[in-house]
């Protein structure tokens, strides 16, 4: 079987600034995977490339087996309706109201009608937690948990293929974390998506995955499935999960 | 033996200090290409997107309300006392040859070939170039545009190109009005204070000014509203860095709007008015 997502040998480079340094990543078809890693470690840039927003440097980038690195413009169009992406913090619009940041990749996207993609959208937000009476909200009214169920809203709506969760639980408070855990598990299950989501947030990490990578100095150093991780043997991981500030990962902290 | 040496780390700085002249010249003409060359392939993907679907009427209509219609209270004002500071001078200057009649005409002719568009121009520069810019930019800085592509949306088609074609064809409605407005301002002051009778001075101007007085001003009107629009969005887009890099865009969208409004100014009245 074909892997959805494959990655070879990506390289991304920002000035002299090496991001991503030969990424090799095979995610299976409706599996969970979650790349975790410090700051600035090239997690974003990882997910930006896959959606063609950065183009790679070297390496190839795979979609159901087809080579889609260094697609552009109009040939791109397919592809990205394939896509749904859950933004860090939310990136709704804050010109449009709820119901129509949700239905928006209908509307412009998949050119359906607007009274039927309002239907879909209150339906979705229903999904993930929301009544009818938030459709006619506009996002800045909302609080930041409300902003990202939106956000999930908007990504699930046109029922993509692949999802992206960009730090999905980052900013919220621990029961509302919880529960966006939770609608990130069941969305992608009722909609039989295939995700990847980065993160640093290690509880979160282990109750969305089925596999768990980690990126470091733009390498992806180990990867396995959810259950190996606490006996990965790789004191980069160890040192990771269990968030010490001592070991072989130094901190560029001016002391 | 030691002066050689001393001699030769002097020469070494003198050195330095040229190499590193040149290197700071270099470095900005580095710079101001790489500009030009991210606006030029910004302005071609602009005007691609322009010709091919999908094309947002809706967007374009309220671009064309917001660029167009909520500009008609500030392009209006100064185009009046442009008029009538303009009627005023002339009236003074003329006085020295015992020219004062020639006022209206002379209104006329300012307002529609120069003061017309270019004030328009500036005025819309400062308050839609900065207001686009600045929407844009936070877009940009909050991670919308991204989420426009990954909505299966071109952000190019969804938010340069309203704007673009909202603008190219508001500027020359906003531009006749500043010149009628323009006219008008002329006519009160001149009536009112420097004792021309109306019938009269509205007769001069209508038989003086050409339709070239008039066409060449909306040509030039529909030349600054591309300028307007391109740069607010060029600027929005390149955008980074937080509140700071939004406000830096703004700065720039605006800057760099009146510049080149002026000197594009300057290039089409030569064109139009070729001598030859």
């Amino acid at each position: 079987m074909t892997a959805k997502i494959e990655l070879i040998g990506v390289k991304k480079r920002f000035g002299t600034k090496v991001v991503l340094d030969g990424v090799d990543l095979t995610i299976e078809k409706q599996s969970s995977t979650v790349i975790i890693g410090g700051s600035g470690t090239g997690k974003s840039v990882t997910i930006k490339c896959i959606l063609g927003i950065l183009t790679p440097d070297e390496g190839t980038i795979l979609i159901d087996g087809e080579d889609v690195t260094r697609l552009k413009g109009s040939a791109r169009d397919p592809l990205m309706k394939k896509f749904g992406m859950l933004f860090q913090a939310g990136a709704l619009f804050d010109s449009l109201p709820v119901w129509e940041n949700v239905a928006f990749g209908l509307i412009q996207g998949h050119g359906m009608a607007r009274a039927k993609a309002k239907d879909v959208a209150i339906e979705k937000l229903a999904k993930v937690g929301l009544g009818s009476d938030v459709a006619y909200l506009s996002p800045s009214e909302l609080s930041g948990g409300m902003q990202k169920r939106v956000g999930l809203a908007r990504a699930i709506a046109a029922n993509p293929e692949i999802i992206f969760f960009d730090e999905p639980t980052t900013g919220l408070d621990p029961i509302m974390a919880d529960v966006i855990n939770n609608l990130v598990i069941s969305t992608v299950k009722n909609v039989g998506a295939t995700a990847l989501s980065i993160t640093h947030d290690m509880v979160s990490a282990r109750k969305i995955s089925d596999r768990i990578a980690m990126l470091y100095k733009g390498k992806i150093i180990w990867q396995g499935s959810t259950g190996e991780i606490d006996k990965s043997g790789n004191p980069y991981v160890e040192q990771f999960i269990h968030g010490r500030a001592e070991g072989p990962i130094k901190m560029a902290v001016k002391a | 033996m030691h002066g050689a040496r001393k001699g030769g780390a002097a020469e070494g700085r003198a050195t330095g200090l040229k190499m590193n002249f040149l290197a700071a010249i270099g470095r900005a003409i580095l710079t101001l290409l790489a500009e030009i060359g991210r606006l030029s392939t910004f302005t071609a993907r602009a005007i691609a997107s322009c010709a091919s679907p999908p094309i947002y009427g809706r967007l374009i209509l309220g671009q064309v309300v917001r660029i167009g219609y909520f500009s008609l209270p500030v392009v209006g004002l100064t185009a009046f006392f442009t008029g009538g500071a303009l009627a005023l001078q002339i009236y003074l200057g003329g006085n020295r040859y015992g020219a004062e009649s020639i006022v209206p005409q002379i209104v006329v002719l300012g307002i529609t070939r120069e003061l017309g568009p270019v004030i328009a121009g500036l005025m819309v520069a400062g308050r839609v170039a900065a207001a686009i810019a600045a929407e844009i930019g936070t877009m940009r800085v909050t991670e919308q545009i991204d989420a426009l592509t990954t909505l299966a949306t071109n952000p190019v088609k969804y938010l340069v190109v309203p704007r673009l074609v909202a603008a190219i064809l508001s500027m020359p409605v906003l531009v006749a009005i500043a010149d009628a407005v323009g006219v008008f301002g002329g006519y009160v002051v001149s009536t009112e204070s420097l004792g021309f009778t109306g019938s009269i001075y509205l007769k001069n101007t209508v038989d003086f000014a050409t339709r070239q007085d008039v066409s060449s001003g909306l040509i030039k009107a529909a030349v600054f509203g591309f300028i307007i629009a391109l740069l607010g969005c060029y600027h929005g887009f390149n955008s980074k860095g937080g509140a700071q890099g939004v406000g830096n865009a703004t700065t720039n969208a605006v800057v760099s709007a009146s510049i080149l409004i002026l000197a594009a100014n300057y290039l089409l009245t030569s064109i139009l008015f070729a001598t030859t």
